[in-house]
């Protein structure tokens, strides 16, 4: 099917993006690589949408360390994510997560900011995020709001991303010394969303759990992670498997992917115990 | 500075080597400019949401989902299809490797699988055949059952390694 578009507007910076924003009448919609939009554009989802093309604002990409933060720009591809040495040393995890993220032509356009502002429950970054305590940052008419990922997905598809605003950054927690960053997901081909993911970040000997594609929204695994911190393997599977509520779809039932993310904790653990996580 | 939204875009772009100026509807999508407008009909148009890879062209260098790119989007790229790559010749080792080994049959794929499979190749190495299956994970056949497309770019990687080392 072919999309029907009220109109495009090419940004040229931050301030013309949320200008173009906030001229649009609640019809406005920023294209970051498209990957998710232009796809529901085409199968007419919507239709007279204003499109705010961001893809040529600078100030929104790169990888820069700031102290003991790493900020992402918005505009960041995934296949940036998947070489970008920075995130290699500093954030491995979101480096792993691009390799289960589609396929190599849609790395190539998607980015980070369009993967959140998204939130699909399936998505890798989200729990990602979540797992690295990160920080979001938007960018409104009123200024600038730095959201914790925990206050940030609200359910699928739903964002505190207010009306007028625009993702424009994360910013995380550099990994420390003996932090181990792990993600695990499966899904019948290579490329499809998870129909069961799992990422795990311990530092400290404390453990942050993030599940993929068992709920609305990404959440840590509050009880697991205790248990874990108490060197209960068995009892944070447990856990894990106890506080889920997974939906049953035509890919996957609900019984299906609690089975399958104790297998993957179990996994998972297991890598955080060897010497390659 | 203009705040405002046009639904006719003007752009000018390269394709395949040559200088194109236009004037696109804002939902146009970059496969569907190249097909209808400009008569290049190599990549195709199938899912257009991003799943089957048959609209599969060149970006400044990188290969991507022509569904799912705007037309608009495309102004000041430069955009190869397999039309161009054809007739510089540089992909005739793997469309001989295609043909010896059989690897295309309906051939509606093929356009995308070249570009797909040339930037691998262009990324330098010899990929293991894992590799070069992950790298063709989001382009479909529906005909070959893949092993011969394998095969054939496995063979252009090491016959292209091997003169590079000459
Ligand atoms: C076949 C296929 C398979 C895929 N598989 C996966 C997968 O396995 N895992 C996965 O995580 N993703 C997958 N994706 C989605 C892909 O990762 C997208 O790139 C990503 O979800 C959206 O990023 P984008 O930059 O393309 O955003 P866009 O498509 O441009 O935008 C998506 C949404 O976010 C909004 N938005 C974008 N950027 C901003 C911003 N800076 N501020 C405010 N709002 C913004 C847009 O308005 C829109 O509503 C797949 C896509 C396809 C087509
Ligand atoms: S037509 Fe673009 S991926 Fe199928
Ligand atoms: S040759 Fe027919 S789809 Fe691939």
């Amino acid at each position: 099917m072919k999309a029907s578009v009220g109109g495009y507007a090419r940004a040229t910076d931050l301030r013309h993006a949320l200008d173009l924003l906030a001229a649009s009448d609640g019809m406005g919609r920023v294209l970051a690589g498209g990957q998710s939009l232009i796809a529901a554009l085409n199968m007419r989802l919507s239709s007279g949408d204003l499109l705010i093309d961001i893809n040529r604002i600078d100030s929104l990409k790169g990888v820069v360390l700031a102290g003991d933060r790493l900020r992402i720009g918005a505009l960041t591809r995934h296949a940036e994510i998947a070489t970008d040495p920075l995130v290699a040393q500093h954030a491995p995890l979101l480096q792993k997560a691009t390799d289960l993220i589609a396929h190599a032509a849609i790395r190539n356009r998607g980015t980070i900011g369009g993967a959140l502002a998204h939130a699909d429950p399936a998505a890798e970054f989200p729990a990602c995020v979540l797992a690295l305590d990160a920080t979001i940052q938007v960018e409104g008419p009123q200024g600038s709001r730095e959201i914790p990922a925990a206050e940030f997905f609200v359910d699928v598809f739903e964002t505190t991303i207010q009306e007028g605003e625009i993702l424009t950054a994360i910013s995380l927690p550099i990994q420390e010394a003996n932090e181990r960053q792990v993600i695990h997901e499966l899904g019948r081909r290579s490329g499809d969303y998870a129909l069961a993911g799992l990422c795990i970040v311990r530092r400290e000997a404390r453990h942050r759990i993030v599940c993929i594609s068992v709920g609305p929204k990404p959440e840590l695994a509050i009880a697991a992670m205790a248990r874990l911190d108490e060197g209960d393997e068995d009892g944070a599977v447990a856990a894990l498997r106890d506080g889920l509520d997974p939906p049953s779809d035509t890919q996957a039932s609900a019984t299906y992917r609690r089975h399958l993310v104790g297998v993957l904790l179990q996994r998972a653990i297991a890598d955080l115990n060897g010497a390659t996580a | 500075m203009t705040v405002t939204f046009s639904d006719r875009i003007d752009i000018a772009l390269t394709v395949n080597g040559e200088a194109v100026e236009a004037r696109v509807p804002a939902g146009r999508h970059l496969v569907d400019f190249l097909r209808l407008d400009l008569g290049l009909t190599g990549a195709h148009a199938s899912c257009e949401h991003g799943v089957c890879g048959a609209c599969t062209v060149r970006v400044d260098g990188q290969a991507i989902r022509g569904c799912l790119m705007l037309a608009a989007q495309a102004d000041g790229t430069e955009v190869w299809t397999i039309e161009g790559l054809s007739d510089t010749g540089a992909v005739a080792d793997l469309q001989a490797a295609f043909i010896a080994r059989n690897a295309l049959q309906c051939g509606f794929c093929t356009p995308g699988m070249l570009v797909a499979a040339q930037e691998l190749l262009n990324a330098g190495g010899v990929p293991d055949r894992t590799t070069i299956r992950e790298h063709l994970s989001g382009n479909y056949c529906r005909c070959t059952g893949y092993e011969a497309i394998v095969d054939a770019i496995e063979t252009v990687a090491i016959a292209r390694s091997g003169r590079g080392a000459a």
